[in-house]
């Protein structure tokens, strides 16, 4: 039995109940009892207990065996688009920097396209020490295949202690497949990585339920220990041109360029509104705002702001903009300076999607809206005069 | 065709609450549902079947209830249900449950396509879709928007990308993870509500698929919860009162120095 | 209160309660203001099949009669108007009435008709429609002038029926026309005339107080040439069809009327328990209370007699036209009354068209119009109780 109580320390008072996420605890005569029919051994009760009265074990029979000291380093895979280098891997750069700093190790970037020589060094002058080239003709555009297959390789061969990759679409594809090609743990969206010096684990945070819990999460036996972070989560280094660093030239062996997928078109879709991943602003309007006609007023605030437009699920659905325009649990999230929530109620699927915002202004109707517990400011009232009436005020001020 | 769907049961998150007081989740009569991007999945595999004739299977690894999760599926139109379920699948994280489906898969054995959602929403790892094609070795194409055509043992797709999207063709069986652009679900019928109360979900143990114990549950799992806290709350914001007029006087001024 | 529902039932009602919370509620204040016909959502519908309630299984359909029995799934039909109702009258309309031109092949039409129509029309794919209303002829069904010359294999038809449901939408038309007029009402027959056919065509589109979703056209025959095969049952018995269909289909509008109310209902409920005034929510006092308990026990009741009258014909009673005119009478009687006190719980936002309760409203009325005014209603069962009296 991997989970029991310890029913001696047991006390009855339910804590752990309240923090199971699903709801597989009762108290029955004064102690805790836990149906393992539903429980999925999270460990969330095992935090929960003051008394220490719940004991969560793991066998150490693993699958494979592996000797954690020959793993050292910090990786980070340096994704690029058309030869440009993601944003993210500046930040993760700049991450792996402060973690190699606690690790006593090294930072390496992994680049992997067609000639891209060049952005090697400029790996270097946001943090890595060391770059490991790949390049060949048909690595211009990921591929699934082929990029897993180098990377599972090189892994192997160099055998880095942490690897750090963008979650972006390409980035989520390709390190679960390579995490299990490697038989290894890879923790996703990670909000907050650090190190247990002690044990020499990667601690991994990230939130779980839509971000009403958070969870931290460790590898402790399997390397690398592989994490996925979104793009600004954490901050870049100044590039300094002066950082001097390594380049080492990887072929690709032959049966790793075959690709059992082919890449036939690649299709821009430029929208002409800013981009709301980027965007510092963003004004969003939701089902308050009643029609898509009336969407006008939003994008009037955007324009003067050079904001982004967004949008909750509620009007997205109604028909009244585009989902790329959608900002939630199925859309997208995003972390702006400020974030303008209009005649959106809060629901927490939305919330999920923007709460990480520094600054959230909300505007709605009705006093008991739910948005109003996470704004940063709130204004009670009928969007349709307030929204034209803060658009005129900024135009003033930014003389726009 | 043979199509596959995974799929997951979740509890739907628009119930999920936080007791204000102790700021934890509130799951009491919380409903299940079917993972909101499954239902992509599930709609597409209907979809194509009625294009290309074939069967289509539903398969879903979970505890015992989830087999409401398969009868769903069913009633929208999946000819048959797998549910994989064992006490020894507690505390799998994506590495194991990745190799349970695709174990699960190999016993079904004929498949062309399989289709995942892109992302479960209690997890949100979107990592065990990969992980099966990685586990069977077949390719994988992400965020599919569309599908083309199959046709010849190749299907031609197209992949979401942040830009835009990407053309794909790529050789059977191959795995798909779709995003929600791909179709619009539809709702059960009345000759499916009754097919799938009356239909025999086949069940499968850790024993039935013949899997490696090292490999499943907490203890194949290399990744490891050691903490679970509720986030710091953000700070209790500042409500303006007052006539329009006022209200924005004093919200501009607040963001002035966020905003020049 | 438990009706002792069938599982299938059960299931209907929920399906049909989903689709209306998902799918119709939403878009029912687009609807009322677009006046459009709601494609999409009878899409929805067609697929999950709701159409396929009351057509047997051999013809398409999911419904399993026994041998004795001719006509079924009526209180399955009712089920699922009630539910449509609830979110939107107008879009419930354009369901039952696809019902009620359907109903006619069913109990009239011969193997080859109920083989050739029945199929698409279980399905979905096509939408029926009924047409007996003239300029001349509402209640006075007697009057119609439309007539239907026989030439060799053909019925040449001429005349205009007006405030058709559906007119314009379904392809599928029974319309009662004379054949001879020198027989009074035993001169009209009933056809099916397809959408079209030469000398098919429709005239203006209604624009109409409620049910706005609901399309009502006029039909217009300019020697519209009608296949003789496509005469329902025999010459003579157009009036006959038309009250046999009607006996069935009451009990549909009845529930149409239901739902509205209900919905009604729900709305106020919700409203008189945020609404505050005088230190506390309007549902505190009891002469709001009152009207609420009134509005709730008449709409139960309608339900028991609706549902107990769907249950007389699908139990293979094939005298119902005093109770399914009873159930009708009743019921959209109920929720003319019970969508105006709604609006009067609501106060002066009950009057404006930003919310969602003066709909209801305008959506009842018509219930205890069309389907045979409220007072053809009192007719039919007056006369019947006077015959059983007389026995």
């Amino acid at each position: 039995m991997p989970i029991k109580i310890i029913l001696e320390k047991c006390s009855g008072c339910s804590l752990c109940v309240k923090a199971c996420p699903f709801n597989a605890i009762r108290i029955l005569d004064k102690k805790a009892v836990i149906d393992l029919n539903k429980c999925n051994l999270c460990g969330a009760c095992v935090s929960a207990c003051k008394f220490k009265a719940i004991l969560l074990e793991k066998t150490t029979t693993l699958a494979s065996t592996i000797n954690l000291d020959e793993y050292q380093g910090i990786w980070v895979f340096a994704e690029q688009k058309n030869s440009i280098i993601q944003p993210v891997v500046w930040e993760l750069l700049a991450k792996a920097r402060e973690l190699s700093q606690k690790l006593k190790t090294q930072v390496s970037a992994v680049l992997i396209g067609n000639r891209v020589k060049e952005k090697a060094k400029e790996l270097i002058h946001y943090g890595a020490d060391k770059v490991y080239l790949v390049e060949n003709e048909k690595l211009t555009n990921f591929l699934d295949e082929p990029y897993t297959e180098i990377l599972v390789r090189l892994i192997r061969k160099y055998k880095p202690e942490i690897f750090l990759c963008g979650a972006t679409s390409i980035g989520r594809a390709l390190v679960s497949r390579i995490a299990v090609k490697l038989y290894t743990g890879l923790t996703a969206d990670c909000t907050g990585l650090d190190i247990d010096l002690e044990k020499r684990l990667l601690l991994q945070t990230r939130p779980a339920f839509g971000g009403n819990i958070m969870a931290t999460i460790i590898t402790p036996s399997y390397r690398p220990q592989m994490a996925t972070v979104r793009h600004k989560v954490f901050s870049a280094l100044p590039k300094d041109i002066n950082r001097q660093g390594q380049i080492i030239e990887e072929n690709p062996l032959e049966k790793e360029l075959k690709s059992r997928s082919q890449i036939l078109e690649i299709v821009e879709e430029v929208s002409a509104t800013v981009n709301l991943a980027e965007a510092d602003i963003i004004v969003s309007g939701g089902r308050g705002l009643c029609s898509k006609e009336n969407f006008a007023v939003i994008e009037d605030l955007a324009k003067v702001l050079n904001a982004a437009v967004g949008a909750s699920r509620a009007a997205v659905d109604s028909g009244w903009m585009p989902y790329s325009h959608q900002v939630g649990q199925t859309g997208k999230t995003v972390a702006p300076k400020i974030y303008f929530a209009c005649g959106i109620s809060g629901q927490i699927q939305h919330l999920v999607g923007m709460q990480s915002s520094k600054i959230i202004v909300a505007i709605n109707k009705d006093p008991e809206a739910p948005i109003f517990k996470v704004a940063t400011y709130g204004i009670v009232g009928d969007l349709f005069a307030v929204i034209p009436a803060l658009t005129k005020k900024f135009k003033e001020i930014l003389k726009r | 065709m043979n199509i596959i769907v995974c799929i997951k049961q979740v509890p739907e998150t628009t119930e999920v609450k936080i007791n204000p007081q102790t700021n934890t989740l509130i799951r009491e009569g919380v409903k299940s549902i079917i993972n909101p991007f499954d239902m992509y999945a599930i709609e597409e595999a209907i979809r194509l079947k009625e294009k290309y004739t074939g069967k289509t299977t539903v398969i879903t690894m979970g505890p015992p209830q989830a087999e409401e999760a398969i009868r769903e599926a069913l009633a929208m139109g999946i000819d048959e249900g797998i549910l994989v379920t064992d006490r020894s699948f507690a505390g799998s994280d994506t590495w194991a449950t990745s190799y349970t489906l695709s174990q699960a898969i190999l016993k079904i054995s004929v498949f062309d396509l399989i289709i995942c959602g892109k992302q479960a929403s209690d997890g949100d790892t979107a990592q065990v879709g990969p992980g099966i094609s990685a586990h069977l070795d077949i390719p994988q194409v992400t965020y599919v928007k569309r599908i083309r055509e199959v046709n010849q043992g190749f299907a031609s797709v197209e992949r979401m990308t942040e830009e835009g999207y990407e053309v794909i063709s790529v050789s059977l069986p191959c795995l798909f993870t779709v995003v929600k652009e791909i179709n619009e679900p539809r709702l059960p019928s009345l000759r499916g509500l009754l097919r799938a109360k009356q239909a025999k979900i086949l069940k499968w143990s850790a024993k039935d698929l013949g899997l490696d114990e090292k490999k499943i549950g907490l203890n194949g799992s290399p990744t490891q919860v050691v903490k679970i806290f509720t986030p710091a709350a953000r700070p209790q914001g500042m409500i303006f009162h007052g006539e329009t007029a006022e209200v924005v006087e004093k919200l501009a001024e607040a963001l002035k120095k966020e905003i020049v | 209160m438990d009706y002792l529902l069938t599982e299938q039932q059960k299931l209907l009602q929920q399906l049909c309660r989903q689709i209306a919370e998902e799918k119709i509620a939403k878009a029912a204040k687009d609807f009322d203001a677009k006046e459009e016909f709601p494609w999409d959502i009878i899409k929805i519908l067609a697929q999950s099949d709701l159409f396929a309630i009351y057509i047997p299984q051999e013809y398409g359909g999911v419904l399993a009669l026994d041998e004795n029995k001719n006509v079924g799934g009526v209180l399955d039909l009712c089920v699922v108007t009630e539910e449509l109702s609830r979110a939107c009258g107008g879009v419930a309309v354009c369901y039952a009435a696809s019902a009620l031109g359907t109903f006619p092949i069913i109990l009239y039409g011969n193997e080859e008709q109920k083989k050739k129509y029945l199929p698409d029309l279980a399905s979905g794919k096509k939408l029926a429609a009924f047409a007996l209303t003239e300029p001349e002829a509402g209640s006075d069904a007697s009057a119609i002038k439309t007539t239907a010359t026989k030439e060799k294999d053909y019925y040449a038809l001429n005349g205009i029926k007006h405030f058709i449901t559906n007119g314009g939408e379904a392809q599928v038309y029974v319309v009662v026309a004379m054949t001879d007029k020198t027989k009074g009402p035993r001169g009209a027959s009933a056809f099916i005339v397809e959408k079209g056919t030469p000398g098919f065509s429709f005239g203006k589109k209604e624009d109409k107080l409620g049910i706005r979703a609901s399309v009502t056209r006029e039909l217009i025959f300019d020697n519209c040439k009608v296949p003789a095969t496509n005469l329902l049952g025999k010459e003579g018995l157009g009036f006959i069809v038309t009250m046999k269909t009607f006996d069935i289909s009451r009990p549909g509008v009845a529930a149409q009327a239901l739902g509205i109310a209900q919905g009604a209902l729900d709305l106020a409920l919700k409203y008189t328990k945020q609404r505050e005034q005088f230190g506390k929510t309007i549902s505190s006092f009891q002469g709001i209370q009152w009207m609420l308990a009134d509005m709730a026990t008449q709409i139960e009741a309608a339900r028991a007699l609706i549902y107990s009258v769907a249950r007389m014909i699908d139990s293979g009673n094939t005298s119902v036209s005093k109770e399914s005119a009873m159930a009708k009478l009743f019921a959209s009687d109920v929720a003319m009354k019970v969508t105006t006190d709604a609006v009067q719980l609501f106060g002066g936002y009950g009057y404006m068209r930003d919310y969602p309760i003066e709909k209801y409203m305008r959506d009842a009325k018509i219930t205890q119009i069309y389907e045979g005014t409220n007072q053809i209603q009192r007719n039919i069962i007056a006369l019947q109780l006077i015959k059983e009296m007389a026995k």
